[in-house]
């Protein structure tokens, strides 16, 4: 099934706009993901979200995933969704360790950005408070790197 | 926790003039359902400041679900929002599905849809029972509960749970429903407006009540949207956006229902928000009834479904297939997918990272009480301590769900 008519502009529209700082663009069972290089990560979200085609005024998740083989071992993944135009997009990069912080474009990822630095390790950089939120203060390590045992370590 | 105010904090507040304290309110406190902390600095009555402490129910449900197969992660999400546990099953199994490619059978969509449904209204009554009784109406409790008992009743009826059904299975559903299902619904169709008009005349217009929800805990539409707000706690806010009708699944457009939605923001405007769902959801429920035709509950295919007992006990290749499904699971196809649903407190949401095993590489789960809960300091900074209470009550939050 092709995509949306909305989100292939949207796509080409990337494409015009930010070109080689693209790595790849996916369609996989209807979704779109657009991976982008780190150092255009904030500017591409604002764009996305102040486009007037794109209009992706909310932002639902974000979130990392880890692959410990990489040197950049994280993905940081963002899900956006306009409520106008009623479709979603997926955006990727990835990072060894620090990303500069959404919260200047969505308030909303002040908590999100929290968890993912809680489980991950990720550091967002300008991030106004970034601090644990699931686990408690003292807690060591991040549990959902890949090298951290599912059973957990004796306290 | 940092946040405990410590010997020195004591101090700096008894030197200091302005007469700031800072207030620990939970996480034993019986309104914040649930072990939810919230440190308040108050001056005088006034909150100053309002920073929830969520993470005393972490269970890291995101790290487990990385080692298990994917029909044994469905009791994981029972245990979310365990009071609609049934919406986190489908929710959860909606993108595997995906992912593998397969349509489920039109009888089990149509017992999800209804079983949804009906668990947003058991939800619902949690939720106005719960909150009324912070703000001091008891009564409302006891009538939500002899409700919500109904549709219990329903639910062991179908899976033999009264709470975490795990009744989803990715392909369809456990089993069938028995004999005596749809007229044990109808039954609870035709007899629930009734007791809504109780539950409405019982609170929507008593002016104590309205005197502590109306202007309370005001959220403007750009705020919501920008805070990532949804469920009826964006539509109390004034915005239209409903995924049952803006990108429908399950059959949803084959349904006439209305959406709900405020226009002020305020307490007031959630509540009457999530009365009115109370009711279009038995709509729904009246309506998926008729379209509820005999026929298989599972996808017709032995690599995803195990199968059925009488074969698995007669024949060597069911039993071999028994067996290698219990033992290994099922491979998914490499990919990613993020599947969506309209829960009772808004958009839950599965992503899932598949590496073609038979677990997912990663899991997160789009928690909606979760995101909603990030909006409280915004609704209660600048007001009285009890708004605060008023504020969690209709923002409508499970800690099983936030912490995860």
């Amino acid at each position: 099934m092709p995509i949306q008519e909305s989100l292939q502009v949207v796509v080409k529209k990337l494409q015009d706009k930010f070109g080689d700082s693209i790595l790849s663009t996916q369609e996989f069972r209807d979704e779109v993901t657009v991976r982008f290089k780190p150092e255009v990560w904030v500017e591409a979200h604002r764009f996305l979200k102040e486009d007037e085609d794109c209009a992706f005024n909310m932002m639902i998740d974000e979130t990392a995933a880890d692959y410990p083989l990489r040197t950049e071992r994280f993905d940081v993944i963002t899900h956006l969704l306009s409520l106008g135009k009623a479709h979603r997009i997926r955006i990727k990069t990835q990072t060894a360790e620090h990303i500069p912080t959404l919260y200047s474009v969505w308030k909303t990822a002040n908590w999100l950005e929290r968890e993912t630095y809680d489980l991950f390790g990720i550091i967002f950089d300008g991030h106004p408070d970034l601090r644990r939120i699931l686990l408690t203060e003292d807690w060591e390590g991040f549990p959902l790197r890949k090298d951290y045992p599912i059973e957990g370590y004796d306290i | 926790m940092s946040q405990t105010p410590t010997n020195e904090h004591t101090e700096t507040f008894r030197q200091s003039s302005e007469r700031r304290m800072r207030l620990n309110m939970g996480p034993q406190h019986p309104s914040t359902h649930g072990v939810l902390q919230i440190v308040l600095d108050l001056e005088g009555e006034v909150v100053m400041r309002c920073d929830p402490v969520p993470g005393y129910l972490h269970r890291g449900t995101e790290k487990l679900a990385e080692e298990r197969y994917y029909n044994q992660i469905v009791p994981l999400t029972d245990r979310l929002d365990y009071v609609s546990a049934f919406n986190n099953n489908v929710a959860f199994v909606l993108p595997v599905e995906k992912l593998l490619g397969i349509e489920i059978p039109e009888r089990a969509m149509w017992i999800r849809v209804i079983l949804m449904e009906l668990q947003r209204i058991a939800s619902h009554l949690i939720w106005y029972g719960t909150s009324l009784m912070d703000l001091g109406a008891i009564t409302a409790f006891l009538y939500a509960m002899r409700e919500r008992e109904k549709i219990l009743d329903i639910f062991e009826m179908a899976c033999g749970a009264r709470l975490t059904y795990s009744y989803c299975r990715v392909g369809g559903l456990m089993s069938d429903v028995p004999a005596g299902f749809e007229e044990k619904v109808e039954e609870f169709v035709k007899a629930f407006p009734t007791a809504w008009k109780e539950y409405t005349t019982l609170v929507s217009k008593n002016p104590i009540f309205m005197d502590r929800t109306k202007g309370v805990g005001v959220i403007t539409a750009e705020d919501a949207i920008d805070m990532g707000l949804t469920g009826p706690s964006l539509r109390g806010s004034g915005v239209d956006w409903d995924l049952r009708k803006k990108e429908p699944y399950y059959g949803y457009d084959k349904i006439d229902f209305a959406v709900p939605v405020g226009t002020k923001g305020d307490c007031y405007d959630r509540y009457l928000c999530r009365m009115e769902e109370m009711m279009q959801s038995n709509r729904i429920v009246e309506q998926a009834l008729k379209f509820l035709k005999p026929g298989p509950v599972k996808v017709d295919d032995p690599k995803i479904v195990l199968p059925p007992k009488e074969l698995a006990m007669s024949q060597a290749e069911a039993m071999q297939r028994h067996f290698y499904q219990v033992i290994h699971g099922f491979n998914v196809p490499v990919g990613e997918t993020y599947g969506k649903i309209e829960g009772s407190k808004g958009e839950i949401g599965f992503y899932i990272i598949s590496d073609g095993s038979s677990h997912p590489y990663r899991m997160k789960i789009r928690a909606p009480s979760f995101v909603n809960l990030q909006s409280l300091p915004l609704m209660t900074e600048g007001r009285m301590v009890a708004d605060v209470i008023t504020c969690i009550g209709t923002i409508d939050i499970v800690l099983g769900e936030v912490d995860r």
